[in-house]
C-alpha cells in the first residue's frame, strides 16, 4: 500500500472547450461580404452560432461548431433564411472529412468533443452511438433502438437509483475488496509513448472518479505517486521501469501479455521518442528504438504463469493481479489458465484497439475483435462454472458508452478505454503518433515544446466530463432497460440485436474487371 | 542452422511526386498577414516546401503530398482561414480492389524497404472483401519469441517448388528407381509474375529478373522476351509458353532451357506432350502449367497431376476471383484455395505437387492469407509495377503505352526499377515475419493450408453473434 499523501480530485463538470482557436464542427458557415451586420441572425439563432456583442457593428466570426445543420438551414427561421442579403452559406466541413475514419467516424469524434467539452450527451445531429466500420459494434443495437420494442412496458428506476459501480475482486481468496464507482477504467499509456500530462490528466480523473488508470510499460513516473490508489502498474515483457517498490506501492498489478493493435509482436517505442527522461525512466539509452521483447521469456506455460502471478502477489500481499492478453482462437482457454493461475482480473484486448506505434499488418490482421472474443470467453467461463469468480474487463475498440453497454451485455463485467481519452483531448486519429517529434496536437508526444498545447488542468477536465456523459449516457439505458445496476445487464445478449446489411453490398466485393489480359 | 536470409534494400527515392491524400485548402482573402502564422508552425512543414518553388523554379512541388490532416493549421489561424480536404485525385487512383491506400502504402516500402509502421489502432471497415475477412491466429506464449524477428531466433520464409515425391523407389538390385528431380528453393515464397495487362515497357522484363535474381526468387518472362536477358540472369528466369507451344516449339529452345531452372506452359491440349518432352530432354528443369483459376480448376489439377504434373500457377483476375464460363468473376481466391487444397488433400497428393496462385495478391497480409488457405507461394502481377509508380489506371485510360503513362514506366532504368521491387519485398519480407512471428510458427512451409491457425469471420460471426436477434437497418431508430 501506498505511504504517499494522496491528492483529493473534485468530480466537478464544468466546461472546457476546444483548446484550438478555432473549434471544429461538422458544418461550416461563411459569411459573405454581403453581410451588412444588422444582427438578425443573431436574434434568430438558438444554438449561438452568431454572436454581435453590444456596440458591435458587425457579428462575430460565427462560431460553426455549434450548428446543427441542414435541418436547421432548411427551416425558415434560420439565419440562412432570415439574412436580409442572402449573406450567410452553410456547408459541411471538408476538414472534418479528413478526420477519423471508419471506426472512429467524424462524428464521433466531434460528440466525444462535445462530451469532453461539457460534460453531457452530444447533440442529435452527431452520432455518438456507432461508428461507420459496418461490423461489430457498429451492428449491434439494444432491442429498445428498434422499432418492433415496446419499451414503455418495462417499469424505469430512477435514474439515480442506477448503480454503475463494480467490485474487482470475486475470488473470495482474502485479499482486500477494490470498488470502482463505474464500469470503465483507464488503459495502459507509458511514459514515453505520451506525455506526462496526458499521463497525470488521466490518473486524476481516474482519482475524481474513483477508478484506475495504468502505468504502461514505460516505468512509473514519480509524479504518480499522489495517485497511488488509482494506478494500476504494468508487468510488460521489457520490465521497463518495473520495481518492487513500485509494485508494493498499488492496489492492482496488471501483467501485460499481449497488446491488442500488435498482438504477438510486444511493445515498440521507435528511437525519435526515446527521450533523454524517458530513456531514463526506462533504464534503457536515449535515441535508440525500444522493443520488448514477446512473449515474456520467462513464460512457456500456464504453470510458469503461475509462477508469475505468485511472484507478485508474494511481493505485494495486498494487491490484486490483472492479466492484459490478447484475442487468439484460443482465447477462451488463455482465460481460464489465467484464473486457475489466480488472477483476479482477466483483461482482454481486441484487435482493433489503440496503440503508440505498431506494424499495419499487425493492427488489421492479426487476432480477433474484441467484439468476438468476450463472448466466446464469457460462454466458455460460465461452462466451466467459474464465471463469478473472475473479473472479464475488455478493450481495444471501445469508443463510446454504448460500446461499453454492448460489450458488456455480450459478456464482460467492465471495460477498459485508451483512445476515448485520447479523442477526449484532442486526438484527430491522424495515426502520427509514432515517429519524429510525435503528436502534432501535443497529446501523444514527449517532445518538450509540443506537450506545452495542453495544459494539466484543461486535460483533466475533458477526462473528467467525458466519464461524466458517459455515466449520463449508461445510467439512461439502464434506467430504459429497467435496471438498477450495471452487473445486471452483464452476458443479456438477449437484449442486443444484429443489424443484417445485404451482405455483398457491405463486403464491398468489386465489380467485374473491364480490361483482362489472358495469362 | 540454415543461412538466414536477408533482403538488402536501399532507400530509393520516387521519380515523381506522389499523388498525397490531403489537400490544404488556403482561402487568401480576407487574411490579416498577420505575422504568427500557424502555417510556419506547421510539423511537416507543408506550407514552406509547397511554397518553395517561388524562391527556386527547381525546386519541386510539393502541394497535396506531404499533409497528414492533423488539422493543427485549420484550427490554429487566426482568422479561421484555412481548410483541408482529400484530394480528389487520391480517391481516383486505382479501383475497388486496387484502392488508393494500398497504392500509397506499397509506394512508401519501394521507397524505404521498411516495414509500414503508424500509431492509433486500426483505421478500416470491421472486415471486407475477400481477404480482408480473415484474421490470423498469434499465440500468448510461444516461440520463436519476438527476438527471432530481430536475429535471434530464425524464421524461415523458404518454400520449395518441383517435383516433391513422397517415397524413394528402388529395384531388387537396390538401384534407385524414381527418377531424380529438382526442387527449386524460393527464400521468399514470391515470384515475379508477368504484368495482368499489356505494358509496353521494353526493359521491365529485365528489371523484374534483376530484382529477382536478387532476391533469390524466380520472375515469369514470355519466351519471346528471353532472348533480350543476359545470360548471367537466366538462372531466375522461368519462360512462359503460350497454350499453343507444342514439342516441336521447344526444340529451338533448347539453350534456354538449359539455361533457366523453371519453365511455365500456359494450359492446354499440348501441355502435356510438352511437360513431358522438357523432363525428358532437360531433367533438371521445373516444368509447371500455368492454368486460368475457373471452378473447375481444383478438378483440371487433380487430373493434371495424376498425369504427371507437379507445379501449378492458378491465375484469378486482377480481383483475385475465379472466371466463370460466362465471364462473371466467381469466388475469391481465398475459398477457391481451400477447394483446390482440400481436394488435392483428399486425392492424397497435396505434399507432391506445388501450388502458386497469382492474381488479387496486393499487400504482404494477402501473401500470408493466400498461403493460410492452401498456397505454397504467391506470383505478384501488379504489386512490382505499382513499386515504380503505376496507378492501376490500366482501364481507364490507355495509359500503359510511353506518352501516356502518368508516372513514365516505359522509360525507367532496370537498375533503378529492380532496387525499387527488391524493396518493396523486403517490407513484404518483414511482415511475413511479423505474421509468422506472432502466430509462432518457425517457417512458412508450415503455414500453408493452417487454417485452424486463421480465424475465418464467417465462421467467428456466427459463433459470436448467431444467436442475436436479426432486425434491418430501417427498423433501427435513428
Amino acid at each position: 500500500m501506498t505511504d504517499w499523501e494522496q491528492e483529493h480530485v473534485e468530480r466537478k463538470v464544468q466546461p472546457a472547450p476546444d483548446r484550438y482557436r478555432n473549434a471544429l464542427g461538422k458544418y461550416k458557415i461563411d459569411r459573405l461580404a454581403a453581410c451588412a451586420g444588422c444582427g438578425r441572425c443573431a436574434q434568430v439563432c438558438k444554438y449561438g452560432v452568431h454572436i454581435k456583442p453590444k456596440g458591435y457593428t458587425f457579428t462575430l466570426r460565427p462560431q460553426d461548431q455549434y450548428c446543427v445543420g441542414p435541418e436547421c438551414a432548411e427551416c425558415g427561421e434560420s439565419c440562412i433564411n432570415q439574412c436580409p442579403n442572402h449573406a450567410l452559406v452553410m456547408r459541411r466541413n471538408p476538414s472534418v472529412d479528413c478526420m477519423g475514419d471508419p471506426r472512429w467516424s467524424s462524428d464521433l469524434i466531434l460528440a466525444t468533443w462535445h462530451m469532453a467539452a461539457t460534460g453531457h450527451v452530444p447533440p442529435d445531429h452527431l452520432e455518438y452511438r456507432r461508428g461507420e466500420s459496418s461490423g461489430g459494434f457498429d451492428r449491434l443495437v439494444f432491442s429498445f433502438e428498434t422499432e418492433d420494442d415496446d419499451a414503455a412496458a418495462t417499469p424505469t428506476p430512477a435514474a439515480h437509483d442506477v448503480d454503475l459501480s463494480l467490485d474487482l475482486n470475486r475470488r473470495g481468496d482474502g485479499r482486500p475488496q477494490v470498488h470502482i464507482d463505474g464500469p470503465v477504467y483507464g488503459g495502459g499509456m507509458s511514459f514515453g509513448s505520451v506525455s506526462i500530462h496526458t499521463i497525470l490528466a488521466k490518473a486524476r480523473a481516474a482519482a475524481a472518479w474513483n477508478t484506475f488508470t495504468c502505468t504502461g510499460e514505460g516505468g512509473y513516473h514519480d509524479r504518480l505517486r499522489p495517485y497511488d490508489d488509482h494506478v494500476i502498474t504494468q508487468v510488460a515483457t521489457g520490465l521497463f521501469g518495473v520495481r518492487e517498490e513500485t509494485v508494493q506501492r498499488v492496489r492492482i498489478v496488471e501483467f501485460k501479455y499481449a497488446q491488442g493493435a500488435k498482438p504477438g509482436l510486444g511493445g515498440h517505442l521507435l528511437g525519435d521518442k526515446n527521450t533523454p527522461p524517458v530513456a531514463r525512466m526506462r533504464e534503457a539509452v536515449a535515441g535508440n528504438a525500444l522493443f520488448s521483447p514477446f512473449p515474456f521469456h520467462s513464460v512457456y506455460s500456464v504453470e510458469d504463469h503461475k509462477k508469475h502471478v505468485d511472484w507478485i502477489k508474494e511481493m505485494n500481499p495486498d494487491c490484486l493481479v490483472s492479466v492484459k492478453v490478447s484475442t487468439p482462437t484460443d482465447v477462451d482457454m488463455v482465460a481460464v489458465g489465467s484464473f486457475y493461475a489466480g488472477a483476479h482480473i482477466v483483461h482482454l484486448d481486441g484487435s482493433y484497439g489503440g496503440t503508440g506505434a505498431a506494424p499495419d499488418i499487425a493492427k488489421k490482421n492479426i487476432a480477433m475483435p474484441i467484439e468476438y472474443a468476450i463472448p466466446k470467453v464469457h460462454k466458455f467461463l460460465v461452462a466451466e462454472g467459474i464465471r463469478d469468480q473472475i473479473t472479464l474487463i475488455a478493450s481495444g475498440g471501445i469508443r463510446t458508452a454504448w460500446d461499453a453497454l454492448k460489450a458488456i451485455a455480450l459478456g464482460a463485467d467492465g471495460v477498459v478505454i485508451g483512445t476515448a481519452e485520447m479523442i477526449a483531448l484532442g486526438c484527430v486519429r491522424c495515426a502520427c503518433c509514432e515517429s519524429g517529434r510525435g503528436c502534432p496536437r501535443g497529446i501523444a508526444t514527449t517532445d518538450p515544446e509540443l506537450m506545452q498545447q495542453m495544459s494539466l488542468e484543461w486535460a483533466t477536465q475533458r477526462l473528467i466530463n467525458l466519464q461524466n456523459a458517459w455515466r449520463e449516457q449508461m445510467v439512461e439505458v439502464l434506467a430504459r432497460l429497467g435496471m438498477s445496476s450495471i452487473r445486471e445487464l452483464r452476458g443479456r445478449h438477449d437484449l442486443l440485436c444484429y443489424i443484417d446489411i445485404d451482405a455483398d453490398a457491405d463486403a464491398g466485393e468489386p465489380a467485374a474487371v473491364a480490361v483482362e489480359a489472358a495469362p | 542452422m540454415p543461412e538466414r536470409y536477408h533482403v538488402h534494400v536501399v532507400p530509393t527515392t520516387p521519380r515523381f511526386h506522389r499523388v498525397g491524400k490531403y489537400g490544404n485548402v488556403d482561402w487568401r482573402e480576407d487574411c490579416s498577414r498577420c505575422s504568427n502564422c500557424v502555417k510556419l508552425r506547421c510539423l511537416y512543414n507543408v506550407y514552406r516546401s509547397e511554397a518553395a518553388y517561388n524562391r527556386d523554379p527547381d525546386a519541386p512541388v510539393v502541394t497535396l503530398d506531404e499533409c497528414k490532416a492533423c488539422l493543427s493549421c485549420v484550427q490554429g489561424c487566426t482568422k479561421g482561414l484555412l481548410s483541408v480536404s482529400i484530394n480528389p485525385g487520391y480517391l481516383d487512383m486505382g479501383d475497388e480492389y486496387w484502392k488508393s491506400d494500398i497504392l500509397l502504402t506499397t509506394w512508401n516500402q519501394a521507397d524505404s524497404g521498411k516495414i509500414p509502421v503508424s500509431g492509433a489502432g486500426y483505421r478500416g471497415k470491421f472486415y471486407g472483401y475477400g481477404f480482408d475477412s480473415i484474421w490470423t491466429d498469434m499465440s500468448e506464449i510461444v516461440r520463436p519469441t519476438r527476438d527471432g524477428i530481430h536475429g535471434r531466433e530464425y524464421i524461415s520464409t523458404s518454400v520449395d517448388i518441383g517435383p516433391k515425391p513422397m517415397r524413394l523407389r528402388f529395384a531388387a538390385d537396390g538401384a534407385l528407381l524414381t527418377p531424380s528431380s529438382s526442387i527449386i528453393e524460393i527464400p521468399l515464397p514470391v515470384i515475379l509474375d508477368v504484368p495482368a495487362w499489356p505494358v509496353e515497357c521494353p526493359q521491365l522484363a529485365e528489371a523484374r529478373v534483376m530484382a529477382a535474381q536478387r532476391l533469390g526468387t524466380l520472375a515469369v518472362v514470355p519466351v519471346e522476351e528471353c532472348a533480350e536477358l543476359d545470360a548471367a540472369l537466366l538462372p531466375s528466369v522461368a519462360p512462359l509458353f503460350g497454350e499453343a507451344a507444342g514439342a516441336g516449339d521447344l526444340d529451338g529452345a533448347g539453350a534456354l532451357l538449359d539455361a533457366v531452372p523453371m519453365v511455365q506452359f500456359s494450359d492446354g491440349p499440348l501441355v502435356a506432350e510438352a511437360a513431358r518432352k522438357v523432363s525428358q530432354d532437360h531433367p533438371s528443369v521445373v516444368v509447371a502449367v500455368r492454368t486460368l483459376l475457373t471452378p473447375a480448376s481444383a478438378g483440371r489439377i487433380v487430373e493434371l497431376a495424376k498425369a504427371g504434373a507437379r507445379v501449378f500457377e492458378v491465375c484469378a483476375d486482377q480481383h483475385g476471383r475465379e472466371r466463370l464460363d460466362d465471364g462473371r468473376p466467381g469466388r475469391h481466391i481465398k475459398d477457391a484455395l481451400r477447394s483446390i487444397h482440400g481436394r488435392l488433400v483428399d486425392a492424397g497428393i497435396r505434399d507432391e505437387v506445388t501450388i502458386i496462385v497469382s492474381g488479387g495478391v496486393a499487400l504482404a497480409e494477402h501473401m500470408a492469407k493466400a498461403i493460410i488457405c492452401g498456397a505454397d507461394a504467391v506470383a505478384l502481377d501488379t504489386p512490382p509495377l505499382i513499386a515504380l509508380g503505376c496507378r492501376v489506371c490500366r482501364d481507364k485510360s490507355r495509359c500503359c503505352s510511353p506518352n501516356a503513362c502518368p508516372c513514365d514506366i516505359a522509360e525507367v532504368e532496370p537498375g533503378y526499377a529492380a532496387q525499387r521491387i527488391v524493396n518493396l519485398m523486403g517490407a513484404w519480407h518483414s511482415q511475413l515475419l511479423e505474421v509468422l512471428g506472432a502466430m509462432g510458427i518457425r517457417e512458412a512451409r508450415r503455414l500453408r493450408g493452417e487454417t485452424g491457425r486463421a480465424i475465418f469471420m464467417e465462421d467467428i460471426e456466427k459463433e459470436a453473434f448467431g444467436d442475436l436477434c436479426r432486425v434491418s437497418e430501417e427498423q433501427v431508430r435513428s
